[in-house]
């Protein structure tokens, strides 16, 4: 039996990037606020040491800082036909554990998406007509728009600190920056990254080829910076143990570094680590939510009251968290109804590799956002009239790390081994880089999630099973960019190249991208969507759900720059409409 | 590491009967409990609040591996590992191989740690027989039960197809074209995946040749230094500031280097 604890104004589940921002403004509104977070306390000095932080082996390969999927994994299929089983070593996507989150070790590309993005819908159906969505597509507008947004983006934008160069100010397109992004109000709060010399020839060919290339925003500060919340940061050193790692300098933000500093000395705070939230515990009539139950790290399990429970336990585990508690109706995919676990999405990869000679690329030296982009083929920007295919792709040439277990490109064909390998390893790895692209993926009526019949977790309880799968838009699409990819990398001076197809089937063995979207999206229609244009319950009031589980699709870009913006809109208004008058801020 | 330590840790890999109550947390999080505080209502958390929990290390430091002998291979096991990693990265004009740079006591010692066991993994069956090949890992048999069980499998095939010589006894040119028949799967063992074995050594092979130093393998760097790699400097700036130039100083380790002396 539980034991149940005083009550508290606010539960927070999950203390990563979501949880943090929540707790820091909702203690600073006067709340008595406790974030419940499963893995342990994690600090820069202590635990992103830099003795012990660029160790390859033990946090790129072997995952010591991820979610251990003996604690929790989920099971996955490419289609309802199929028996899912469960992913029992990480690969495809890396679940963070731990305060921070993935935060703490994700590479901190900071993207805001485009006002066509949130109303796709509306838009490709008033330029190519209905008919030319794909088929079994579940694509919906989202609720809010860009401009409802912007402050918002602006906002979280200014706590990380992201280094980069505005493209749109107030409507003017400025040079050196993204000129098909939206309308911003103010510049980047630090200015860009230096790029690296294949970003100089990726800048030079692209802009030869009448594209529009742009430093990519990042989370790793090209200088000092102080953010609002008083938490200073240092200049990134290009270190090249970045993703998959916490930053021992403190310039990538994270929970950690913008945060967490402030979070910790507010009164009415308290974080309770190693605690697993099990269920949110509904009212009789299923309308409020009354509590949260958790296990701590005795097993010992306890009962928290509160009034408003929120759920920032990342995307995927905030939708399990749902469907174990009895929160919205779970997607029954057989009937096409319910939402729960509805509009499942992920993002595509595909590009192309090019070999130089004679040059020193140097890849080490290389931060997790340090690249060049361009968004001439992204979202909408291009006419898909004459390629039977939606969506789009952020085009990036990048070096985010050159460590050795992971990163030891060759040429296709080359011996996997023996000495013909040992030399091409040597030969290759300076004159190599990659343009890569990072594209949308749909909502499609056939990839969703719901609870295994099978499987279970140390607690006995199902495992959440994951049914997705590349459908022919997106296969067509990110095919189609690794052709425009190879243009550029030729155009670079390659010597020879290679294109990169989309991977088909969906397999969860090589690392894709930990951008896993949908499952509890936003809407304005209660039966297509799980939570409110606030990221409010439909069916209960007093939660609300945070992370890119929120997403309706995914965009081709990464999506935290997004959840942020999407967290401090929903804070505004918990703040300003919910606790003057708590209940439903949209009726149905 | 006395010898006697050994016996210890020899007894420490076998599985552990002792389960946390709550399994999944971290090594860390299992000493930590008894630094728990209890709050005023009695709950066992550890509690955050008003400061920061500074507690230098938290995050346990990595034991180097002191080389010399094994903790989990047998003798004779260890001299097929030593074999096999020998042919995947061999000793040639460009530098050191596997062998000479410490990977078999890097696997050795690898086998002894969580890894070795698949502790942090996701291991409760049912176990499928036929999985999709996008659905990834899905044996039952940790590394430490494939090595036991793939090596005495190829020393049985290996008797049995090299008129009785074991693996240490094929010529190179024998033992690539067994290694590439095992890549592929072509080659059958006896109750036993003969790709399985090549993929773990395989992996292991390649982490142990790059990994740092400190785990046993990269002897001298020679991983890093075969394509240039500069190690754990943590601060590019100046190649950054300078594009397109070669690299010119040597790697450094979690450790240093020999250059800084004798640890
Ligand atoms: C290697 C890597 C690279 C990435 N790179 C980028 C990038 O470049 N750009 C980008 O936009 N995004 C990137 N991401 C994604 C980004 O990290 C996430 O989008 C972001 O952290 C999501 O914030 P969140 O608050 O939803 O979840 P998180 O930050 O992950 O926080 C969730 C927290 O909830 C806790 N939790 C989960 N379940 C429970 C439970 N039942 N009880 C208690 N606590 C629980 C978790 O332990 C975790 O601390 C990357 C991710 C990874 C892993
Ligand atoms: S690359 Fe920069 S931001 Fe990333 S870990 Fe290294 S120093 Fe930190």
């Amino acid at each position: 039996m539980a034991r149940r604890l005083p009550r508290k104004d606010v539960a927070i589940v999950g203390l990563g990037w979501t949880g943090s921002i929540m707790a820091l403004e909702l203690a600073r509104a006067g709340l008595e606020v406790v974030a419940i977070e499963r893995g342990p306390w994690r600090d820069t000095a202590t635990d992103f040491n830099i003795g012990t932080a660029p160790d390859e082996l033990r946090y790129a390969v072997r995952h010591d800082i991820f979610l251990r999927p003996r604690q929790e994994t989920l099971t996955m299929r490419n289609n309802s036909s199929q028996a899912a089983l469960p992913i029992r070593r990480w690969g495809s996507f890396l679940p963070g554990n731990g305060v921070g989150g993935a935060g703490s070790h994700w590479n901190g590309q900071t993207w805001r998406f485009l006002p066509d993005d949130l109303r796709i819908r509306s838009h490709l159906t008033e330029r190519y007509g209905a008919g030319f969505l794909p088929e079994g597509n579940q694509i919906q507008d989202w609720p809010m728009s860009y401009d409802e947004l912007e402050p918002f983006y602006d906002k979280f934008e200014y706590v990380l600190g992201i280094s980069g160069k505005a493209g749109n100010l107030k409507g003017e397109v400025q040079p050196g920056g993204n000129p098909f992004e939206g309308v911003r109000s103010r510049e980047y709060p630090t200015p860009p990254m230096k790029q690296g010399y294949s970003q100089e020839l990726f800048t030079k060919a692209a802009s030869g080829m009448g594209l529009h290339p742009f430093p990519r925003p990042s989370a790793n500060l090209s200088t000092a910076y102080t953010n609002p919340y008083g938490c200073s940061m240092a200049p990134c050193t290009y270190c090249g143990f970045c993703e998959r790692f916490g930053c021992s300098n403190y310039s990538k933000s994270s929970p950690q570094t913008c945060v967490l500093p402030a979070l910790v000395r507010e009164p009415n705070f308290e974080a309770r680590t190693e605690c697993e939230v099990t269920k949110v515990n509904l009212s009789g009539d299923g309308k409020m939510a009354k509590s949260v139950t958790y296990i701590d790290a005795n097993g010992e399990e306890w009962e928290q009251p509160a009034d408003l429970v929120l759920l920032c336990a990342y995307g995927l585990f905030n939708v399990r968290l749902m469907l174990l508690s009895g929160i919205g109706k779970p997607y029954d995919f057989s009937s096409g109804e319910g939402v729960v676990g509805r509009n499942y999405a992920y993002q595509t990869g595909s590009g192309a590799t090019a070999f130089f000679e004679n040059v020193n690329f140097n890849p080490f030296a290389a931060a997790g956002s340090l690249g060049a982009a361009l968004d001439d083929y992204n979202s909408d920007n291009f006419d898909h009239g004459p390629h039977g295919f939606v969506g789009g792709a952020s085009i990036t040439n990048a070096y985010t790390n050159g460590r050795p277990i992971m990163y030891r490109p060759t040429p296709r064909g080359t011996p996997t081994w023996g000495s013909a390998w040992k030399k091409a390893v040597r030969d290759t790895y300076q004159r190599v880089t990659n343009v890569g692209a990072q594209g949308s993926v749909m909502s499609y009526r056939a990839n969703y999630l719901d609870l295994d019949p099978t499987y279970k977790d140390q607690l006995g309880r199902p495992l959440m099973r994951m049914t997705f799968d590349f459908q022919p838009n997106e296969i067509k699409m990110a095919n189609w960019m690794a052709e425009r990819c190879e243009e550029i990398a030729k155009a670079m001076g390659a010597k020879t190249t290679q294109l990169n197809r989309l991977t088909t089937p969906w397999n969860v063995v090589p690392y894709q991208s930990t951008h896993n979207t949908g499952g509890a999206v936003t809407g304005a229609d209660p039966k297509t969507s799980a939570v409110n244009r606030y990221l409010q319950s439909w069916d209960v009031a007093n939660v609300f759900v945070m992370g890119a589980c929120t997403f309706p699709q995914n965009a081709g870009y990464n999506p935290t720059g997004t959840v942020g913006a999407l967290t401090y809109w929903a804070l505004d208004a918990i703040q300003n409409k919910y606790l003057k008058s708590p209940g439903a801020l949209v009726q149905q | 590491m006395q010898t006697d330590d050994r016996s210890l840790m020899r007894a420490k890999f076998a599985p552990s009967t002792e389960k946390p109550k709550h399994a999944g947390m971290s090594r860390r999080s299992l000493l930590a409990t008894a630094a728990l505080l209890i709050t005023t209502s009695g709950a066992t958390a550890k509690v955050v609040t008003k400061v920061l929990p500074w507690r230098p290390n938290e995050v346990y430091p990595v034991t180097p591996v002191v080389p010399g002998g094994w903790l989990f291979f047998t003798a004779d096991e260890a001299a097929v590992v030593d074999a096999i990693v020998d042919r995947l990265i061999p000793a040639d004009e460009l530098g050191p191989g596997a062998k000479e740079a410490g990977v078999t006591t890097f696997i050795d010692r690898q086998l002894t740690g969580p890894y070795g066991g698949h502790d942090w993994l996701y291991m409760q069956g049912p176990f499928s027989s036929n999985p999709l090949p996008t659905q990834g890992l899905q044996s039952p048999l940790t590394p430490r039960q494939q090595y036991r069980q793939g090596l005495a499998a190829l020393s049985a095939y290996c008797k049995a197809n090299f008129g009785g010589r074991g693996f240490t006894d094929l010529n190179n040119e024998e033992k690539e074209k067994l290694l590439s028949g095992m890549e592929k799967g072509d080659v059958k063992f006896e109750g036993f995946s003969s790709r399985m074995l090549f993929n773990a050594v395989y992996a292991n092979t390649m982490e142990g040749f790059f990994a740092d130093p400190i785990y046993g393998g990269n002897k001298d760097m020679a991983g890093w230094k075969l394509i240039g790699f500069p190690g754990v400097r943590y601060d590019f700036r100046d190649v950054i500031d300078n594009p397109n130039k070669p690299y010119t100083l040597p790697p450094v380790s979690m450790q240093g280097r020999q250059a800084w002396g004798e640890r």
